[in-house]
């Protein structure tokens, strides 16, 4: 297609034809680049999935991914446990970090005076830019004593017949680990979605208001629906960082390898098993068990991304109908 | 819908006395004054940037979504003064509708529930079937999407769009329908639909039609109001603006000798 177009005689003088020569080099470029990303990620699988093979071959695929029990000592590999602290603390995650994240980004957008708007930004963005490190800190000494005597006694008692807040209150353990992790992604998912309700054009809003519609019917009718392909995106955002935090997640999550229904129990997360035990993995098997579990926490983030991207690519399909 | 006494056809609706509005130092509307007649088109003509639009949105108080907007003079709907604080706008803008230049339709709602978005926030009674065909239908725009009433508003021309907006509009069953350039966006035939629409909604509603088209104006309007440089140049019944201007900018405007 390019090539016949170049063919096509043109009575253009030179600067045009500087100028599509510049623009196949720019694609050129382009396609280069993204070949390469495509290339090194094709790698990244290559070298992980030859050093988990004998770990699946040793043990099977299935056994692997639903074992419960990991004890390296023993030889039991099992990466349940770690799929689910995975899993579980990213949940939560979501659910704590998406709403404060949609309603502070509503807030300063859409009702809050504007004079508040940039302090609160630069505070979030701020915490955008605190090491991992710092929240783990933070979580061990203020949010996991805070978890132990306030957060999950009220839990206990407003919601215990739930199994979900059941049993011993140590503080350490899914929920803390969730809750940092909400921390870290609010920044995350509020940029992004105040980004999204700043291009929703005015006059959309014009529109709900002059009907009569109050602020917040206004937020309802017209700000959320045609937000909602963004928003998707901005958790779909946040999810990816905190399924992949290592740091702050290990140092409250109580690195247990085990698996309770009872979100104030310690369990683990495969980033963090795989970071704590790979200098000291010393047997074959262990190695590579470990490899077999960055390959798990590899696709399980593939997955979800791609889930999610599905389900942007199908709002804003229904939003984009015929435009 | 107003327990208001029936008007006469030339009782004001809606009456403004010496208008200023600013957008912070800029003074887009400088004291003008005019008299809004009851059920019956008002047209706002004039340069572009002379204040049209500003005072169209006093009207409403759709201003006030500007932080650096604000206005000053009284506003009198059936006597009761809008820029005072005791009316809340939310109130004012059921009563006093508006249509906007570009077609502004919900884009996630579908046909149906554009009509009968106002409908419902303002919790009003009635069938919601019978508020969607009757409002379509006031519109013109009813025999062209009575087949696809859950479709997307996306799906509809520009010009059905615009009446879209404004069956959503007439749905809130608002005493006052505010117009800013309602057909600028729209092709020959749809702007003379969207004409003779106005015609028949005279009958039951107050109309101020903000138009760069003179010849609508000249077709639509009972009264014209020429706007220069933020200033009421001239305001009179239709027939006297175009055909005996008593202002000599207006008789430039009207004759095309600059604009
Ligand atoms: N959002 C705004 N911020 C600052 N100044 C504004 C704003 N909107 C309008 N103005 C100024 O106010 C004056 C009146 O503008 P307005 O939009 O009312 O004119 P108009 O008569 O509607 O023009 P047009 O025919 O081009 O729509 C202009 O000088 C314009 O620059
Ligand atoms: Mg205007």
């Amino acid at each position: 297609m390019a090539a016949s177009l170049a063919r096509l005689p043109t009575a253009a003088p030179s600067p045009r034809r500087s100028r599509r020569a510049g623009d196949r080099l720019w694609s050129v470029g382009l396609v280069a680049a993204g070949g390469a990303i495509l290339l090194v990620a094709g790698l990244v699988i290559l070298v992980l999935g030859r050093a988990a093979a004998p770990a699946f071959h040793a043990l099977g695929v299935g056994r692997f991914l639903a074992g419960q029990d990991w004890d390296p000592v023993s030889g039991a590999f099992g990466a349940l446990p770690f799929i689910y602290g995975t899993l579980v603390t990213s949940a939560v995650a979501i659910l704590v970090a998406l709403p404060v994240a949609v309603g502070l980004s509503l807030f300063l957008a859409e009702m809050g005076p504007p004079r508040l708007r940039p302090p609160v930004a630069f505070a979030i963005e701020t915490l955008a830019s605190i090491p991992s490190v710092i929240y783990g800190l933070w979580g061990l000494f203020v949010l996991v004593p805070w978890v132990r005597t306030t957060v999950e006694p009220l839990l206990g008692r407003l919601l215990g017949w739930l199994p979900l807040f059941t049993g011993p209150r140590i503080g350490l353990g899914y929920l803390s680990a969730g809750l940092i992790l909400a921390v870290m992604i609010l920044p995350t998912i509020a940029a992004v979605t105040q980004e999204v309700l700043r291009s929703i054009p005015p006059a959309l809003k014009e529109g709900a208001l002059a009907l009569g519609a109050t602020r917040w019917e206004m937020i309802r009718i017209a700000v959320l629906p045609t937000a909602r392909a963004g928003i998707l995106g901005a958790t779909l955002l946040g999810l990816g960082r905190a399924l992949g935090e290592t740091m702050a997640v290990t140092m409250v999550i109580g690195n247990a390898p085990e698996i309770h229904a009872s979100l104030f129990a310690a369990g683990y997360s495969l980033p963090a098993v795989i970071a704590n035990e790979f200098a000291e993995a010393t047997s074959p098997l262990h190695l590579s068990a470990l490899a077999a579990l960055a390959l798990v926490l590899l696709g399980v983030t593939l997955v979800l991304n791609s889930a999610a991207r599905v389900l942007v690519l199908l709002t804003s399909r229904r939003l984009g109908e015929a435009s | 819908m107003s327990a208001a006494p029936q008007a006469s056809p030339t009782a004001t609706k809606i009456s403004v006395e010496r208008l200023d509005a600013w957008y912070g130092a800029t003074h887009a509307v400088r004291g003008v004054s005019l008299e809004i007649p009851d059920r019956a088109v008002t047209a706002l003509i004039g340069p572009s940037g002379c204040g049209k639009s500003t005072f169209l949105r006093c009207l409403n108080r759709m201003h006030e979504l500007l932080p650096s907007a604000r206005a000053e003079g009284r506003v009198l709907l059936d006597g009761e003064d809008l820029l005072s604080g005791e009316v809340d706008p939310v109130d004012l803008r059921r009563r006093v509708g508006m249509v906007f230049q570009r077609p502004n339709p919900f884009p996630t709602l579908s046909i149906r529930d554009n009509v009968i978005a106002g409908f419902k926030l303002n919790g009003m009674r009635g069938g919601r079937a019978e508020t969607v065909e009757r409002c379509l239908r006031q519109a013109a725009l009813w025999d062209e999407v009575k087949d696809r009433l859950g479709a997307s508003p996306l799906s509809l021309s520009g010009g059905q769009q615009q009446r879209l907006c404004i069956a959503r509009a007439l749905a809130v069953e608002p005493e006052v329908l505010l117009m800013d350039e309602p057909a600028s966006a729209l092709d020959p035939i749809a702007t003379a639909r969207l004409e003779e629409l106005i015609h028949e909604l005279k009958e039951r509603y107050t109309i101020v039609l903000v138009t760069h088209n003179l010849q609508q104006a000249a077709r639509t309007s009972d009264q014209t109001a020429f706007f220069y440089m933020g200033e009421l140049a001239e305001a009179g019944r239709t027939e006297q603006i175009f055909t005996n201007p008593r202002e000599r900018r207006t008789e430039d405007y009207v004759t095309g000798k600059f604009g």
